[in-house]
């Protein structure tokens, strides 16, 4: 039974491809259109299944979408009504929208699909999941247990913005729910956007500010802005808010309880957005280890899977690692919108159809490489087209060069095999580079990525030698956990307290300074020759050259650039950036040797996020 | 007229049949609202539709 899962409408559109319950292809709409965040019908992605399925549109026995439009306009129209006669600014911007777009979503997906070739009938099927219930199977079913609460967090889908749910082989029970406005997703948005970042793509920067700031307002959040009971639950004071009724997140009420204006997004970052950002980061995590807690004491289960936005905090979730609240604990790559394609796939398959769980359980998100890849072929006529001067290797050749590159302190994009499913690039679409320079954050976060100094870079290791430099010993194949340096890597300082503020990164913290935040944390992938064994091999050569198991791993993009999908574009990155080497598959292209007018105005290309 | 038939099913199903004289005011609103303004493009700082 193969059946296409669709996100879209809102943003990050995606759409998926399974078949009897294992995921073959899934794709995010924005890598194809170049279009960060697009929330359009992910047609190309769908082609992109389609193809990597290798099946024509009518061999397709179902279509999901993942959430209910119907259930969403009830949640609008009833949150205006509720705030009456507050409002009428966003309910004049909305309602237009709904009434000639939004409500009529089944037959813009229908109209969209029947221009992709599937039939009247399939179209008429479209099966609709719910928001968090897609988020719950994208969750459970792909992880590698048969029993586990799912605990869902996000900004909020149709009424849910909080949910518990018990998988049991292919069931999926729902437990618990919290319900709009109280959304912990829309309190952290709250402060992404008081702290001067966008919504929905500056939360990652607020969670990476958090560690030169002291949460010295976590009680005034507690005491004003959130409720938090003693199982997780909570209440905002809508008093503060904006969301509601309003086109922003927070209103002047906000601005005088923490007595000064929300940041512009051009001025300078200062002492008190990095105290907002430990506060707000201290407070998320207080709540979710309360429920967390709560949870695992009450239903006894072993096994945690996360998805939904906030899974996407990587540092919350390291705390609950650090707690030790469950043995296991899963998180779903793609855990926001994204991923909602994949997980109402799934849940169709599962629950809609009751099909049975295939046994052993393992993780069966193939290592989150679901989608497009490039022939040797196809790279190589590429490269002849344009005159681009390289050098094809053979594997054991190629690690020994690459590593040479690296130990050298020079910059690698790394392009290899299908592209990675989700917001992270996992050794397939990324740029490498040595850990143990000290100036090496600096270069990648001006020169390469150009994108704010204080942007931390995270660390590929080999997964056998995770807990020789990390005080975590269990798998991350999907760079969503954070966790201390081990003490012997450390470099002491003779004045710790010396320097506040961005100033900390001046100062060299481990043996590989570049990915040891001011924390001495890290958010780490553990690298398996399972999953990735090109990108696995290449870290073992670099250990053997440097006696340093891991990389530098950071997405091959600029900032506000989707990440690249196909040579061309991985190219183009790498011309218009400091970038020394690229590597296609087995090809090496170094800057040096390049025509420099291939070279682009890169940089202004893609708007700031 | 399918979305019609859908979206009655919808309401019945949930059960909000005290939303119906308030749906109705409100969509005669909204619906003036798109006609006299024409375009739909909302250019939000965030939605949360």
């Amino acid at each position: 039974m193969k059946i296409i899962g669709i996100s879209a409408f809102y943003h990050d559109s995606s759409a998926c491809l399974i078949d009897n319950g294992q995921i073959i292809a899934a794709c995010q709409e924005e890598r194809l259109t170049r279009i960060k965040h697009d929330s359009a019908f992910p047609a190309q992605s769908i082609k992109y299944c389609l193809e990597a399925a290798a099946c024509k549109p009518e061999e397709i026995d179902c279509i999901v979408f993942y959430e209910k439009p119907f259930l969403k306009f009830e949640r609008l129209l009833e949150t205006y009504l509720a705030f009456v006669p507050r409002g009428f600014v966003s309910f004049s911007k909305a309602l237009p929208l709904w009434l000639t777009e939004k409500l009529f979503q089944k037959k813009l997906l229908r109209d969209e699909l029947r221009s992709l070739g599937f039939s009247e009938t399939q179209c008429a099927s479209i099966l609709f999941s719910s928001h968090h219930l897609s988020h719950a199977a994208s969750a459970f079913y792909p992880s590698p247990h048969n029993e586990a609460l799912v605990l869902t967090m996000d900004g909020v889908g149709e009424w849910d913005t909080t949910t518990v749910y018990i998988g049991n082989s292919n069931k999926l029970q729902k437990i618990k729910e919290l319900h709009f406005p109280h959304s912990l997703g829309l309190l952290y948005s709250a402060f992404t956007y008081y702290c001067g970042f966008k919504v929905n793509s500056g939360e990652y920067k607020l969670m990476g500010l958090a560690p030169f700031g002291k949460p010295i307002f976590a009680e005034k959040i507690k005491n004003h802005l959130i409720d938090i009971k003693s199982d997780g639950s909570f209440k905002l004071d809508m008093s503060y808010f904006d969301y509601c009724t309003g086109l922003k997140m927070t209103n002047s009420k906000f601005d005088r309880l923490f007595e000064f204006n929300r940041r512009n997004p051009e001025e300078e970052i200062s002492q008190v957005h990095m105290d907002l950002a430990a506060s707000i980061q201290f407070v998320l995590e207080e709540v979710v280890l309360k429920i967390c807690k709560f949870l695992a004491q009450e239903y006894k289960i072993d096994n945690l899977c996360l998805a939904g936005g906030v899974a996407l905090n990587c540092v919350g979730n390291g705390k609950i690692y650090e707690e030790k609240i469950f043995k296991n604990i899963w998180i779903q790559p793609a855990a926001g919108d994204a991923g909602g394609s994949l997980g109402a796939a799934l849940a169709a398959h599962y629950l809609h159809f009751s099909k049975d769980r295939p046994k052993p359980f393992n993780d069966s998100m193939k290592g989150s490489y679901l989608g497009p890849q490039f022939s040797e072929e196809y790279i190589e006529n590429f490269l002849k087209s344009k005159n681009i001067k390289y050098t094809k290797f053979t594997n054991t050749d190629l690690y020994s060069v690459i590593c040479n590159y690296l130990s050298a302190e020079k910059v690698i994009g790394w392009f290899q095999g299908r592209m990675e499913f989700g917001p992270r690039a996992l050794g397939n679409r990324s740029i490498i580079a040595d850990a143990r320079s000290s100036s090496m954050q600096k270069k990648l976060n001006l020169k390469i990525k150009f994108r704010e100094s204080f942007r931390p870079f995270a660390p590929a290791i080999l997964s056998e030698s995770v807990n020789s430099w990390f005080k975590f010993s269990e798998a991350s194949p999907y760079m969503l956990m954070v966790a201390q340096l081990q003490d012997d890597k450390k470099v002491l300082n003779a004045q710790p307290n010396a320097l506040f503020g961005l100033d900390l990164l001046n100062q060299v913290r481990s043996s590989v300074p570049a990915i040891t935040h001011v924390d001495y944390s890290a958010r780490i992938q553990t690298v398996h020759e399972e999953t990735n064994p090109k990108f696995y091999n290449l870290i073992k050569a670099f250990n053997a050259l440097t006696g340093t198991p891991l990389l530098i791993n950071t997405s091959f993009n600029i900032r506000g650039e989707p990440v690249v999908c196909t040579p061309e574009e991985a190219f183009r990155c790498f011309m218009g950036t400091d970038m020394d080497v690229l590597v296609l598959e087995n090809f090496v292209l170094l800057k040096d040797d390049q025509d420099f007018n291939l070279k682009e105005d890169y940089r202004n290309k893609f708007s700031k996020d | 007229m399918s979305f019609i038939k859908e979206f009655t099913v919808f309401l019945l199903t949930r059960k909000k049949y005290w939303l119906v004289p308030l749906l109705l005011a409100m969509l005669l609103v909204g619906f003036l609202l798109v006609f006299s303004k024409g375009s739909a493009v909302a250019p939000f700082i965030y939605t949360v539709f």
